[in-house]
């Protein structure tokens, strides 16, 4: 078997950024106290770069390899299962977007944050049994327009800088 | 470049118009309830009269170590106080009208506006 060193360097140092970039935002104030899952989603510059600078199967492994290394550090069982559901259903998404190549790297990270927050109300409707958790799906779209829009210019500007620097 | 851009802008139109959809519907429907309803679980467990002040810790968790304080005041319900570690549900605003949710993700619990009362 053939382990390039500098593959495994290069996605370890970016599954350290992107648990980094949630540690960040884990300690920034809730940005709407009342609808809980709003959230900038600033890992998720880095599954973007991924997904553009690499393979599809590379960002499903540092977007997951994040969740489960996060989830040890600060997390607890609830919480993991929610960032997951969020997490395997925005890269699914983000991918098939990316495939079909109708969409700039905005409007993928804009559907990537929207999708993460619908799979995480999904989850939390099946546990907690209420229709009632609906109602946030309102809050979670408007700021997942919006947290995506910012997070799709600064992953297209990341992508950008790196265009011409060969990583691997 | 240009073609992707008009994609993403329609995208988000499309996004917003689904959002719009609901919350109408969600308004449309909306009507001051009699009871609040406390679920765990999933599991409904206990049932109040909105009209009438209380004060109820719901207390829940392997060993009885998750407490949230609901109380009812006015004709509105929220959460005093509660040892969660992200206070979502302590933060969020009183509600009173029927279908609205108090959730509680850490420690599964559900405060719910009813128009019914659950058999205690
Ligand atoms: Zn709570």
């Amino acid at each position: 078997m053939k382990i390039n060193i500098k593959k495994i360097t290069l996605f370890g140092l970016l599954t350290a950024v992107s648990m980094v970039l949630s540690y960040v935002e884990m300690l920034l104030p809730p940005i709407l106290a009342a609808v809980p899952g709003v959230k900038i989603g600033l890992p998720n510059i880095i599954i973007i770069f991924v997904l553009y600078k690499f393979t599809v199967k590379q960002a499903v492994i540092v977007s997951l390899l994040r969740v489960v290394m996060v989830t040890l550090l600060f997390g607890n069982a609830m919480v993991f299962i929610y960032s997951f559901a969020g997490a395997v259903l925005s890269i699914c998404v983000m991918s098939m977007l990316k495939k079909i190549n109708l969409f700039s790297v905005i409007g993928i990270s804009v559907l990537g944050a929207v999708s993460h927050n619908v799979g995480q109300t999904i989850v939390a409707i099946i546990i907690l049994q209420t229709k009632g958790i609906a109602f946030y799906m309102i809050p979670l779209l408007i700021s997942g327009i919006v947290a995506g829009i910012l997070i799709g210019i600064l992953g297209g500007l990341l992508i950008k800088r790196f265009k011409k620097i060969k990583l691997c | 470049m240009k073609r992707k851009f008009k994609n993403d802008l329609r995208l988000i139109g499309g996004i917003l118009l689904v959002a719009i959809i609901c919350f109408i519907l969600f308004f449309a429907t909306l009507e001051p309830g009699d009871f609040v309803q406390i679920s765990v679980n999933g599991k409904a467990i206990k049932s109040f009269d909105l009209n009438k002040n209380t004060e109820f810790e719901i207390v829940t968790g392997e060993n009885d170590e998750q407490i949230n304080l609901l109380v009812i005041e006015n004709g509105y319900a929220f959460i005093k106080s509660a040892n969660c570690p992200d206070k979502i549900c302590e933060h969020h605003i009183k509600i009173k009208n029927s279908g609205e949710t108090i959730v509680c993700l850490p420690h599964k619990v559900v405060i719910s506006i009813e128009s019914v009362q659950y058999e205690n």
